[in-house]
């Protein structure tokens, strides 16, 4: 079965893991930028990051066969110092220019502090200018809903924004709904405690429908499982799932929506 | 799928995690001390399990959530706690 794991953190991942996916039919791996369970101490620090993830990671990924592409931007977690976040949006746009980059992400909110709704517009206005796709990500547990919404009417509100080009992460039951009415993307992450399990994302795929939504792992350092999307297609097929339908979640999908991006290509 | 199915394939799953749940209240129950709001969020979830509506997840959700609407003045942490806490 082939798949396209749309979100994950493979710089904090072994080549067991490229291996793994490799073997499990994994084509392509996206990987924004995200927090690195510690506060870089200077926007130097997030040069060296958008260089490993555009120079260094897709070369990893090659000795596996595995395309690998990026996202850039500051994440939210490390949005509160809004003097930071601002030379480290300055180091971007010469970034994308690098041919494994497909947009702003992953951007969004943490804990739905003013000055990560400030840094949030900061990148949308970055998207907006450069005309990139964007990935979001939606704060966790209990600050989730609040986020999503307070997310939402910031893309809502700048007209330049197109729902279609826009991927809202890390959906659950609560949040699923509003997301699709907008016409953006919802994306489901399988965690095997906070976010989703395997057989919660099915129950809102048979909820919901199949349409612009993706499963990810987004395996990062902490708990994760980077096989979380193959063994998540294993459970659509014993839900009775057709393989047509299991292939269009784990492929056509994340391939539609990426392809938005003249930089994702997967060469087949 | 059929309901047989789907009991078929999930029961004992849901039958473990229900135990750890009672198990889980007991042991805390044992200990010494005061609830504190994420228990009382977590006693408010079970409420809703016993529910007629078929949303019950979007329902269990929704009580961890934080329903106030405007942007918090500053971030001072950076985790969640998976319940929410109205700061006095
Ligand atoms: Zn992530």
């Amino acid at each position: 079965m082939r798949y396209i794991e749309p979100h994950a953190h493979m710089v904090s991942r072994t080549t067991d893991d490229y291996e793994r996916m490799a073997l499990a039919g994994c084509e392509a791996v996206c990987e924004p930028a995200f927090w690195a369970g510690f506060d870089r101490s200077s926007p130097a620090g997030f040069f060296d990051y958008f260089s490993q993830l555009t120079e260094h990671e897709p070369k990893r990924a090659a000795k596996f066969g595995l395309k690998h592409f990026c996202w850039l931007c500051i994440n939210s977690k490390e949005a509160e110092d809004v003097k930071l976040a601002e030379e480290v949006i300055a180091l971007i746009p010469k970034f994308l220019k690098r041919p494994n980059v497909l947009g702003i992400g992953e951007i969004g909110l943490n804990k739905n502090s003013r000055n990560e709704l400030r840094v949030l517009e900061m990148q949308v206005e970055l998207a907006a200018k450069f005309n990139q796709l964007i990935l979001v990500h939606t704060p966790h547990l209990e600050d989730k809903l609040k986020g999503t919404k307070l997310i939402l009417d910031v893309l809502k509100n700048d007209k330049r924004i197109q729902p279609g080009r826009v991927i809202i992460d890390h959906v659950e039951e609560h949040t699923v709904e509003m997301v699709l009415n907008c016409g953006m993307w919802a994306g489901m992450t399988l965690y095997p405690e906070t976010k989703c399990t395997p057989a919660r994302a099915i129950d809102i795929l048979e909820t919901y429908g199949s349409e612009n939504i993706w499963m990810n792992s987004a395996c990062d350092w902490g708990v994760s499982d980077p096989l979380a999307v193959p063994k998540t297609a294993l459970e659509m097929k014993k839900r009775g799932h057709l393989a047509s339908a299991v292939e269009k979640i784990i492929f056509q999908n994340p391939k539609k929506f990426l392809r938005q991006s003249k930089n994702f290509k997967l060469g087949i | 799928m059929t309901r047989q199915q789907i009991l078929d394939l999930y029961f004992l799953d849901a039958r473990h995690k229900l135990i750890e749940i009672a198990a889980f209240l007991d042991r805390v129950e044992r200990a010494e001390g005061k609830d504190d709001f994420r228990l009382k969020s977590f006693r408010a979830a079970l409420a809703k399990l016993d529910d007629k509506k078929k949303n019950r997840a979007k329902e269990v959700l929704m009580i961890f959530s934080d329903l106030t609407t405007k942007p918090i003045g500053k971030a001072t942490g950076k985790g969640a706690v998976g319940a929410w806490q109205k700061i006095k």
